[in-house]
């Protein structure tokens, strides 16, 4: 063969010679075995039809071992006959750990299978849950339980359940990340940094229907607070049974809401049912919530949708045409979150000069954002820290404290960047650093920041897109010049924004430090004379304007569709959020 | 054979202690940590956070006890998912990552082998094209577009035929499998439809197999003992990373079908740091591949008597 | 294996042979059969058009810049209307607001729902006959004009104050009809199954200083409002933020095609050196060799990207390319290595590499002249396939968070983008999607017509 011919010359030539009188031997063999061929194809027939009986065979066998695994078959997205409604969950919660949780799935979740003192009802007031009434005076709050109000084993909760549950989450051990919202209670911070006991918390169970509470100092908003997860209550007893493991599924959890968790298959299902158990179990009309997938993409849901298996599915601005192609009616909600571009105020920073955010500020549009770029229905241009949702002294805030007024003006804008690079002594500015997340939102608008700025200002911004921890790690160790950044509520209080720009604030990842600012939160913090926290909560608004500490880029909202039998479902920007609970299923 | 076979297995073992410690490492070399949240936490609460998790130990020292803890099959506990055991989790969900990734490469494999065969067989014919034509399709298209276009194609036909013939999404069923399992082993049998055929082509014109027609044997003889055996030599080699590769890269079609493989875990686990399912799963898929490369090794010279296995 | 030799290599007999035909290097004649390969020479033709159309591209007259974004144009399929009419600047627009007639339920619909001033795609404002009794109102646009018992369309916003009859509308207004409609909410803020339905042509316009800037005019001078004027040709279409499709497919090609083919060339040029090492040296190397290619194979990918993209300390306004390039090649080689050294140790035993080595040939001749040329099928095929899943690796990279960085384009991340909206605007998924099907189908004809060309024992086929 050629491969060969180099060791023996000659035997090229014969080859390539041989090529050409041996040509005929492949046309050759497809006459001559012209009928072969035929029987050669069926036989090949036979073969494929073989592998993929086979096949078949085998895919039988797979699915017989997997029922033993997987999770049982979903119904359809509504089912009036059981009463049962089939949901998509984006993602699944990391334990149901009251004390620990931290997330948003976490807290729906609990919020439909745990019950706190109080809970939020379908218009968002305060109402009684395990505690019938309540006195909430000066630096202490006393809280009586009604005695119908059960475990889902069938014992009474007590406010013991309560006093174990707030010293789990500040105890150190529990390292709970949300132990700072127990701070407002006497001796917390000092527990939860091992410097007392934790019999030292100032809540006692006087009885076991009686829960006092002692405050650090006076809040206006404690009996808000009380309705969060990490103040809900757990049973001793049953936590210590767990050996370590509760919340880590169904069985290791006692419940005291309005349903039970049925049946938990990691990373495939959550199916909850209704809690007979629960004191106002007849307030609930569903008798079976099934979250059947587990899935963070948005067309997968929305096929799932289409097919009639899930009730609920939220849409983006990709597929929001498509929906009203399907003529569904559509829905708005405004999630409570607002975003913004947070800058860098460490001195080291370019952006710690005032003339540059300035001139930043001033080319920034939010409406063009809003309309242009995100072109969701739900999302508001943001005008403020503060959303528009808050309330302030009667009404809402933002009706009763505007925002300040703010145009795009490109004249004002040049002239604060020519002072900024006077003062900074750099012409050209050398380019900025934006940090930016890894989702496709937050890809779509850091592009057009980008371009906006050099288009604009003409200054160069450099996207540095991070995935979520790496964004964190540059965002505490001040490793870049604006991120974007959003911030949702813990509570129904302008203060949960309020004091996100104080300098001793963690969370103030620029490091921004104005005492004037700092003065404002102290006062809107220890006040109890509501005039007088909001005026505080309006000077901070002015300053952040002002200063340009953050500019706000949207208040968040997004658009879901949702099957026209399923009515009753409350979204609110705090509390739990979708809320089933007063859901029921309508015949048509 | 035998020797050989637990000479591969002790080396085996030794090359999943390295990728254990080059994870390990390269883990800790990412800036960040798996404790790290949107909301910051104060310094008493990131304290007790550290001792909770050991993270106040110096860095050989966690290399110590996590290997420690490994030897004895313990992975540890998730950060992300904060009461669960890794080893729960790999139990729980590799078992479904599995299902679909044998599923999809015996689709892979059985449709790679037999298209491959028939374009070979017809080259340059109507069916050599047509298959071809589909095979550069196949690999010509992104894995995601794919499944997003292989769910609108589900939710057309349940629609068409006004009853749910195939589940969109979700995961239990024989029937929730078929079409990720498609869609996932599609580009695996694109390759090697073409591996097949090029491999197949070369076999066709060999001496041994012109000798074998001149003496008259049947063709399918032909083709099951000279012309198959021969050309499947390279599939098999590509076999075992592709199996790794398939149960491994599910991750775009577990998502969008909502189920709950390792894939998804894994790439969150990478995206959110969580050192221990990161070990856990690496490790696990590390000697999970090694055992493979063994056995399609051990599988060469069964298929392959010339193939020496010292 | 030598050592067992106790043959003495004859001396060359070059001169005495007498060769038939010219002699032609293995190279000239591969080339000559590929030249006679009508689809591998097209996929020639095509593949050097894609470097073309990669460097030349951007300078072409008619491809604007990659980044520039034109938001009056946002997902505009190609061939779509670009007339615009010059309009005054954007002021915002106080409303109408009326004393809020008090009453009670039941709520009516609003007797009329009209239009202030003109519809345009910079803002649609509406005022409608106030409702007895309402606290409040939501505003619906449609796409179709709904039917009664049929869904309004997308809900634009509430109007929670009794006293305001109207609203104004600036979401992503395109040029086309549009169906609003006004629901009056009760107290607790429902609404009533009453609404009021406003028919509405908004066309597109541009303000006299957009159009300067632009370059659609000389000067603001020359424009008069209601003038009209042509907007930018985008003759593929725009984006999702307006921009350039072709201009950013030319881009993008630089990313994908560097990947998609440097990557592939370099691992597998890597894995054919190793493999061949490790195939035809055999025994205890061999051995070793291989278990550091299990090591490697089994490394975490996604862990060592990140890890590389730190080390090479990629910061803002870096691509990333550098690191994913070298990340892919470090961590993909151990497949063709593995490969390569199945086939050598299959052609290790043939018959000629016997005969060879009987006559005398060195370890690197066998290797670079028998093993190499007769694993060029193999290789081949692999490297064609190699290119499509280098250019996805990138795309699934973008997909999860990790690929190129913004605003570089790639193929990849555009087909990620593009599949979200294929529904509505499949240009923007189907232009990214035929590129990279056109350069795989190249390379997969290109790499069959080389395989033939360089396999001399394809020969006898053609």
């Amino acid at each position: 063969m050629t491969t060969s011919s180099s060791d023996n010359p000659g035997a090229r030539g014969r080859a390539v010679a041989g090529a050409a009188s041996v040509a005929g031997v492949p046309t050759g063999q497809g006459s001559r075995s012209g009928i072969a061929w035929l029987g050669e194809g069926s036989q090949l027939f036979i073969l494929s039809v073989l592998g993929i009986g086979a096949f078949v065979l085998l895919m039988m066998l797979l699915s017989f071992v997997s029922e033993l695994f997987g999770g049982g078959g979903a119904g359809e997205a509504v089912d009036p006959g059981t009463g049962t409604i089939t949901l998509a969950l984006s993602t699944e919660p990391p334990q149901l750990d009251s004390t620990r949780a931290t997330d948003m799935v976490s807290g729906q979740i609990l919020g439909h299978v745990m019950e706190g003192l109080v809970r939020y009802d379908e218009f968002d007031r305060i109402v009684p849950g395990v505690a019938e009434r309540w006195e909430v005076g000066g630096s202490e709050a006393v809280f009586h339980l009604r005695d119908d109000s059960r475990w889902s084993d069938g014992t009474p909760v007590t406010a013991h359940d309560f006093v174990f549950a707030w010293r789990k989450a500040v105890e150190p051990a529990t390292a709970s990340q949300y132990a700072f919202i127990l701070y407002p209670i006497k001796n917390a911070r000092a527990v939860n940094n091992g410097e007392l006991p934790v019999t030292a918390l100032g809540a006692t169970a006087v009885d076991e229907l009686t829960l006092e509470v002692r405050l650090e100092r006076p809040i206006g908003y404690f009996d808000k607070l009380v309705a969060f997860p990490t103040y809900y209550p757990i049973k001793q007893a049953f936590y210590e049974g767990r050996d370590g493991r509760y919340g880590a599924d169904a069985v290791d959890l006692l419940y005291n809401g309005p349903f039970v968790i049925e049946r938990w298959v990691h990373g495939a299902q959550l199916r909850m049912s209704r809690n007979d158990e629960y004191w106002d179990h007849e307030r609930i009309r569903l008798n079976t919530i099934d979250y059947a997938y587990i899935t963070s993409d948005v067309n997968a849901t929305l096929n799932l949708y289409k097919d009639g298996k899930v009730a609920v599915a939220g849409l983006d601005a990709e597929t929001l045409h498509d929906a009203l192609e399907q003529r569904w009616k559509l829905e708005r909600f405004n999630d409570g979150s607002v975003f913004f571009i947070e800058f860098n105020h460490r001195p080291s920073r370019l952006t710690s000069n005032r003339n540059l955010r300035k001139a930043i500020q001033f080319v920034l549009d939010p409406a063009e954002l809003v309309y242009k770029v995100i072109k969701l229905p739900g999302n508001t241009p943001g005008e403020s820290l503060f959303p528009v949702w808050l309330k302030g002294v009667n009404g809402y805030f933002r009706q009763e404290y505007p925002a300040p007024e703010h145009r795009v003006d490109l004249a004002r804008a040049h002239d604060y960047l020519e002072r900024a690079k006077q003062e900074l002594g750099l012409d050209p500015l050398p380019p900025l650093i934006f940090l930016s997340g890894d989702n496709p939102a937050a890809n779509k608008q850091s592009e057009y920041f980008q371009e906006v700025f050099a288009s604009r200002l003409g200054i160069e911004v450099k996207i540095d897109r991070q995935i979520f921890k790496q964004r964190l790690a540059k965002m505490t160790s001040g490793d870049f010049d604006m991120v974007l950044a959003g911030w949702g509520p813990d509570y129904a209080d302008p203060l949960t924004f309020g004091d996100l720009f104080a300098s001793w604030n963690k969370n103030n990842r620029g490091e921004y430090a104005n005492s004037v600012l700092d003065g404002w939160v102290e006062v809107a913090q220890s006040s109890l004379v509501p005039e007088e926290r909001m005026r505080a909560f309006d000077e901070i608004q002015k300053i952040i304007y002002d200063d340009a500490v953050i500019l706000p880029n949207y208040e968040r909202g997004s658009v879901f569709v949702r099957n026209p039998r399923l009515e009753g479902v409350v979204r609110r920007a705090v509390g739990t959020d979708p809320d089933y609970t007063n859901a029921y299923i309508v015949d048509g | 054979m035998i020797l050989y076979t637990i000479k591969r297995l002790i080396q085996g073992v030794i090359t999943v202690w390295f990728i254990a410690t080059a994870t390990f490492f390269a883990m800790h070399g990412v800036p960040g940590d798996p404790l790290m949240t949107d909301k910051a936490m104060s310094e008493e609460v990131r304290k007790n956070l550290d001792a909770h998790y050991g993270f106040d130990q110096p860095k050989w020292k966690q290399y110590g006890i996590y290997i420690g803890h490994m030897v004895q099959g313990d992975f540890g506990i998730s950060f992300a998912q904060e009461n669960r055991r890794v080893n729960d989790i790999l139990w729980e969900h590799f078992p479904v990552s599995a299902f679909l990734g044998i599923l999809a490469i015996t689709f892979a494999g059985l449709g790679g082998i037999l298209f491959g065969a028939l374009t070979a067989r017809y080259r340059n014919r109507m069916p050599d094209i047509v298959i071809m034509f589909l095979v550069i399709l196949g690999i010509s298209v992104p894995s995601f577009v794919f499944a997003a276009l292989g769910q609108l194609a589900l939710v057309k036909l349940n629609a068409f035929f006004g009853t749910s013939i195939l589940p969109v999404a979700g995961w239990g069923t024989l029937s929730h499998m078929i079409a990720p399992s498609l869609v996932l082993g599609l580009g695996t049998m694109a390759f090697l439809t073409r591996l097949m055929r090029s491999s197949m082509l070369e076999i066709v014109s060999s001496d041994y197999v012109r000798t074998a027609r001149s003496k008259g044997l049947p063709t399918t003889r032909i083709f099951l003992r000279h012309e198959l055996r021969n050309a499947i030599l390279p599939v098999v080699t590509v076999l075992g990373p592709s199996i790794a590769a398939i149960t491994t890269g599910g991750f775009v079609v577990e998502l969008v079908f909502a189920i709950p493989g390792l894939g998804r875990y894994f790439v969150q686990a990478v995206q959110q740091l969580d050192y221990t399912v990161i070990m856990g799963t690496t490790v696990f898929y590390g000697a999970f591949l090694v055992f493979m490369v063994i056995v399609v090794d051990l599988l060469y010279g069964l298929i392959d008597p010339r193939v020496r296995l010292e | 294996m030598n050592a067992a030799l106790s043959f003495r290599p004859i001396v060359a007999e070059r001169d005495v042979e007498v060769i038939s035909r010219p002699s032609l290097s293995y190279w000239r004649d591969a080339w000559i059969r590929l030249k006679a390969n009508r689809r591998a020479l097209v996929s020639l033709y095509i593949v050097i058009a894609l470097g073309l159309f990669t460097v030349v591209g951007p300078w072409l007259p008619f491809v604007p810049n990659h980044s520039a974004q034109d938001l009056d144009q946002i997902s505009s399929p190609p061939g779509a209307d670009r007339t615009a009419t010059i309009v005054e600047p954007y002021v915002p627009w106080s409303g109408v607001t009326v004393n809020a007639p008090g009453g009670q339920a039941p709520l009516e619909a609003p007797a009329s729902v009209s239009l202030a001033g003109e519809a345009t795609t910079q803002a649609v404002r509406i005022f409608w006959d106030p409702v007895r009794g309402a606290h409040g109102y939501r505003i619906y646009r449609n796409i179709a004009h709904p039917a009664p018992d049929d869904a309004l369309g997308m809900p634009l916003a509430d109007v929670l104050v009794p006293s305001r009859v109207s609203f104004e509308d600036r979401l992503d207004i395109k040029p086309q009809e549009y169906f609003y409609s006004v629901v009056p909410l009760d107290r607790n803020g429902r609404e009533a199954p009453v609404y009021a339905t406003l028919d509405v042509s908004a066309i597109r316009v541009i303000t006299a200083e957009e159009a300067v800037k632009r370059g659609l005019a000389g000067s603001t001078a020359d424009l008069a409002i209601g003038d009209q004027v042509e907007l930018k040709l985008h003759v593929l279409g725009t984006d999702y933020l307006g921009r350039d499709m072709l201009a950013r497919l030319m881009h993008g090609a630089r990313v994908s095609l560097f990947i998609g083919i440097v990557a592939p060339f370099l691992f597998i040029l890597v894995g054919i050196l190793y493999g061949s090492a490790a195939g035809f040296v055999g025994g205890r190397v061999d051995q070793v060799l291989m278990r550091f290619a299990d090591f490697v194979v089994a490394l975490p990918f996604l862990l060592f990207m990140i890890l590389f993209r730190i080390l090479f300390k990629i910061e803002g306004g870096d691509s990333g390319i550098a690191p994913m390039l070298i990340a892919m090649v470090i961590l993909s080689w151990p497949a063709a290595a593995r490969l390569v050294r199945g086939q050598i140790l299959q052609i290790r035993e043939e018959g000629y590499i016997s005969a060879s080595r009987l006559l005398g040939a060195k370890t690197p001749y066998l290797v670079l002249r028998h093993m190499i040329p007769n694993t060029m099928g193999v290789i081949l095929v692999t490297i064609t396939f190699a290119v499509p899943s280098a250019i996805f690796t990138e795309a699934f990279l973008s997909f999860i968070g990790m690929g190129v960085a913004p605003p570089t384009p790639s193929w990849g991340s555009m087909c990620n983008e593009g599949i979200k909206t294929m529904l509505t605007y499949p240009h923007e998924l189907i232009f990214p999607a035929l590129f990279i099907s056109i350069t795989v189908l190249a390379f997969n004809l290109l790499g069959d017509g080389l395989r033939d060309a360089l396999d001399a024992r394809m020969r006898s086929q053609e």
